[in-house]
């Protein structure tokens, strides 16, 4: 289960000691991650702020008698630890004994190594990540004469390190870089602004390519110009790769084996039935090194691994963690996710796929097949109108009309609406154009029917 | 949390290499949380998180680093690290008095009575009253979750202007989520109670009417249709309704938006924003409420900010950095989720003065509309103005009677038109607590008005 590299050596032997702490009969986990970050924002040709920091923490999790205490603390110094340790075994003992509370054991499940740290990172200077923060919002500024303003212009870089190690045989540890660019403009003509925003991912500096994101962010922007607010009506919806990202993600919540065991998904009841279009089919597989949240091991140790969810329009799985597995008389899929070292691990999908559809559908083919209906280019409210238990959606959206096949007029100030059952049994067409974009889903056009438009 | 001669010697450091103001912000919070679900306690937790933010400002520039490291040697180099956004500055020596600056206030505590804590078995007991009112309240439900969270936050900020503040800030939030299953499906209900206090919250909350509150959500909505699209009158009721405000126009008004010309408000100041029944303030110093404290995180004193008064926009909302550029002080908005974060510009506690009209009779007069008795989140466009905002129980009105429960939608509108279009503000005020969200940066805030009328608003159903 050992994947040793570089300074997670040291990590390890830390969360060993304390692991070693553990007292008979109790079963402990500890958790031990550290990362640097540098942040540079531009606005009109300076540094408008330069953020460089280190941080590292400990989250530990103690099980005695089927009873589960977590406690977690911002540092690592010796200090703290012995204290988190003592803090996670008193919570262990007000919660309720529960014969499904355990910490995961090794599987046999042999972990797919993916390499996810860029070694030259570590070795670019601070001034070379300054001018190219200043690059991106100089470019940004000239790139069409309706940019008004570039409010957002931003690099950023992380590299992080953690170890997992248990009383249950669990010793794993993994690290991981990541660089970004990332700039959000603002095009005006007359009295109208619209924004856009677009980035740039990789694995570290090199690599990030400013022309993209600031062509994502000005191509959104300036085709919004003029946008007014569109009909009412009843048509076919147009997801770019962007928002399909974020549809997926939501759908992802209703697949998570906690959820369905506690009756908070609308799958929950429904293995083995058709829940979507023939033409669906849908699976996690973190295992892809393109994938945005490729990962080697999960949040508990555990290999991870590929996962069908949908097949051919039928449920076939759900994500489980150790213990909703046990919950559900099965075992863990490997898919243990947490926020880091302050919070304890739960199901959850890393890197969601929908099968694509036929050679030629990117974003215009997919257009074409549609002939008539919505383009959306982005959402709000996602948060405030989509119920993954009940199903029910509901989203503010701003895009373009498809008219012959082509976008059209921009819209804004609508709504878009259906639910979550209907819209996967809705399926118009997937999209070949996938695109690993940062989150936990691909990118990929997406067509639904019959959604309601709520507008003028 | 550190002592004074030290914090001289850090923001001394900070400015070693020239630079026009330097800061650290230490903080030393302590969290713990209980849920209870699915009937059973499933999780305790307790963290702790310690550290200093330290800033350096040089003309336009700001540089930041953090440490978890509160020694003399983790600040100092944190301070230098700070300071390399100056390095092309002035330089020199230069001495800091903290504690020199007129306002500047060591003791936190002023006048407020102490915090009291809760026992994490008096905790528990909270959550299983919560589980079984939740449960009690019909058979229809199906799933129940109860949260319980308390922190305590203490803040020492000083600066090269010679300011001295800190303030230490209790938070407890306890809420209910319910789950109701019937042959439509499943529908959820939501109710949370949340007070800068300590445990002494729940000498005024009843943790048995929250979950009632929750369940009967859920339970109602079974029976839902779907809500309607298009454009309607609409009612909200007082409390949550709020959040239309914070949307519409609070972000808006945020004068790191205003100074990058990215809010639809720039350059308004002095003209007729909204209908004249609106007088919006943000006030950081209402009792306990959600988004209050004492000094903000840069150590400003909280003040009561008037935004619009009778429909006209009077001022923004100002942390240091933007006010500075205006030559004015700050409002006492600066705030950060964490040391790990710079300041920025944020509200407090934003709510609308209440009108004179009745409740009832804004109901009554109303012939087809909806009426929101709860509203869930929203977001906005502070550029375009463009926002939504979640209902989470919302019923039709038909010839002025509230009738059939509709299922959640948002519904969107675009700020400097919606606020045109209040035409009823009633007497029944109440606040909402909330979380705000911004550029990644999530902080407690406060949400409030009466029971008020839009003349027209679209609503995302899926009824054509």
């Amino acid at each position: 289960m050992t994947q040793d590299q570089g300074g997670t050596g040291e990590l390890l032997a830390l969360a060993e000691r304390v692991v070693g702490w553990a007292r008979t009969g109790e079963a402990v986990e500890v958790y031990v991650a550290r990362g640097t970050e540098t942040e540079v924002r531009a606005y009109e040709g300076e540094v408008e702020s330069l953020t460089s920091a280190t941080s590292a923490g400990i989250g530990i999790r103690v099980v005695v008698d089927h009873r589960l205490g977590f406690a977690w603390a911002g540092s690592l110094d010796e200090s703290v630890l012995a204290e988190t340790l003592a803090e996670a075994r008193d919570n262990a003992a007000f919660a309720t004994a529960d014969e499904h509370v355990r910490l995961a054991e090794p599987d046999g499940v042999a972990a797919v190594p993916v390499d996810l740290w860029d070694d030259r990172l570590a070795g670019i200077p601070t001034t070379k990540k300054i001018e190219l923060a200043l690059a991106l919002e100089a470019q940004a500024r000239g790139a069409d004469p309706r940019i008004r303003q570039v409010d957002a212009a931003e690099y950023g870089d992380v590299a992080s390190e953690s170890a997992l190690v248990s009383t249950t045989g669990i010793r794993s540890s993994s690290r991981k870089t990541s660089g970004y660019l990332s700039v959000g403009v603002i095009a005006g003509e007359g009295d109208a602004s619209q924004t856009g925003g677009g980035f740039s991912v990789g694995r570290g500096f090199d690599g990030l390519d400013p022309d993209r994101a600031i062509d994502d962010a000005v191509t959104r922007a300036v085709r919004l110009l003029g946008a007014t607010k569109g009909p009412s009506s009843r048509s076919t919806v147009v997801f770019d790769r962007r928002m399909a990202t974020a549809l997926l993600s939501i759908v992802s919540s209703a697949l998570s084996g906690e959820a369905v065991a506690k009756g908070r998904s609308f799958f929950a009841g429904r293995l083995g039935e058709e829940v979507g279009h023939p033409g669906l089919t849908l699976v996690d597989d973190p295992t892809d090194p393109r994938a945005y949240g490729a990962a080697a091991y999960d949040a508990e140790g555990l290999a991870c691994r590929r996962n069908a969810l949908i097949e051919g329009g039928v449920l076939r799985g759900f994500l489980y963690d150790t213990v909703s597995g046990s919950r559900a008389g099965t075992v863990s899929t490997g898919s243990a996710v947490r926020g880091g070292y302050a919070g304890t691990p739960g199901p959850g999908c890393r890197a969601l796929t929908l099968a694509p559809g036929p050679e030629g559908y990117d974003e215009d083919g997919v257009l074409a097949a549609v002939g008539e209906g919505l383009f959306v280019q982005s959402m709000t409210g996602v948060h405030s109108g989509v119920n993954p238990i009940s199903g029910d959606f509901s989203v503010g959206a701003e895009g373009l009309m498809i008219r012959d096949g082509k976008l059209a007029e921009p819209v804004r100030e609508i709504t878009v609406a259906s639910t979550l059952q209907r819209m996967l049994l809705s399926l118009v067409a997937v999209g070949a154009d996938v695109e690993w974009l940062p989150g936990i889903a691909a990118g990929q056009t997406l067509a639904i029917g019959d959604m309601q438009i709520s507008g003028a | 949390m550190i002592e004074t001669l030290v914090l001289e010697q850090v923001l001394a450091e900070a400015l070693r290499n020239g630079g026009d103001f330097a800061e650290v912000f230490a903080e030393d919070k302590s969290n713990s949380s209980a849920m209870l679900d699915d009937g059973r306690v499933e999780e305790l937790a307790s963290g702790r998180d310690r550290g200093a933010g330290i800033r350096v400002v040089s003309g336009e520039t700001t540089g930041f680093a953090h440490t978890a490291d509160l020694t003399v040697e983790g600040l100092l180099r944190a301070a230098e690290a700070a300071s390399a956004v100056a390095r092309s500055g002035g330089g020199g020596t230069r001495t800091v008095a903290i504690g020199s600056l007129q306002g500047s206030t060591t003791s936190p505590r002023g006048d407020r009575p102490e915090r009291r804590t809760g026992s994490k078995a008096d905790a528990l007991e909270l959550l299983q009253r919560a589980d079984e009112a939740a449960r009690a309240s019909g058979a229809g439900i199906s799933q129940v979750q109860a949260g319980f969270g308390s922190s305590t936050r203490r803040v020492l900020i000083a600066n090269s202007d010679g300011l001295l503040a800190g303030d230490e800030q209790a938070r407890t939030r306890f809420s209910v989520s319910c789950v109701a299953l019937g042959d439509t499906g499943m529908q959820t209900g939501y109710e949370t109670a949340a007070r800068t206090l300590g445990f002494e919250l729940f000498d005024d909350v009843s943790v048995e009417e929250l979950a009632r509150t929750a369940a009967h959500q859920a339970l109602a909505k079974l029976s839902a249709r779907p809500a309607p699209s298009g454009e309607l009158p609409v009612v909200l009721a007082g409390g949550s309704g709020g959040i239309l405000f914070h949307e519409a126009c609070g972000h808006g008004l945020e004068a790191d938006h205003i100074v990058k010309n990215a809010s639809v408000y720039t350059g308004k100041v002095g003209q007729q924003v909204a209908s004249p029944l609106v007088t919006l303030i943000d006030d950081g110093t209402v009792g306990s409420e959600w988004g209050t404290f004492a000094v903000d995180d840069e150590g400003r004193p909280a003040q009561r900010n008037v935004l619009i008064e009778d429909g006209v926009l009077t001022d923004y909302l100002w942390d240091y950095l933007r006010a500075r550029k205006e030559g004015r002080v700050s409002s006492g908005n600066g705030r950060r989720q964490s040391y790990r974060d710079l300041p920025m510009v944020r509200m407090t506690n934003t709510f609308l003065l209440p009108g004179d009209a009745d409740a009832d009779e804004i109901v009554a007069q109303t012939p087809r509309g909806v009426y929101v008795a709860k509203l869930g989140g929203g977001q906005v466009n502070t550029t375009t103005g463009d926002f939504v905002f979640g209902t989470t129980m919302a019923y039709l009105i038909e010839d002025g009677v509230i009738t059939e429960p509709l299922r959640d939608a948002n519904l969107i509108g675009n700020g400097p038109e919606i606020l045109k279009r209040i035409d009823a503000v009633a007497t029944d005020f109440s606040m909402t607590p909330g979380t705000c969200g911004k550029d990644g940066q999530s902080v407690p805030v406060g949400c409030g008005q009466a029971t008020m009328r839009l003349t027209g608003v679209t609503i995302g159903g899926t009824a054509e």
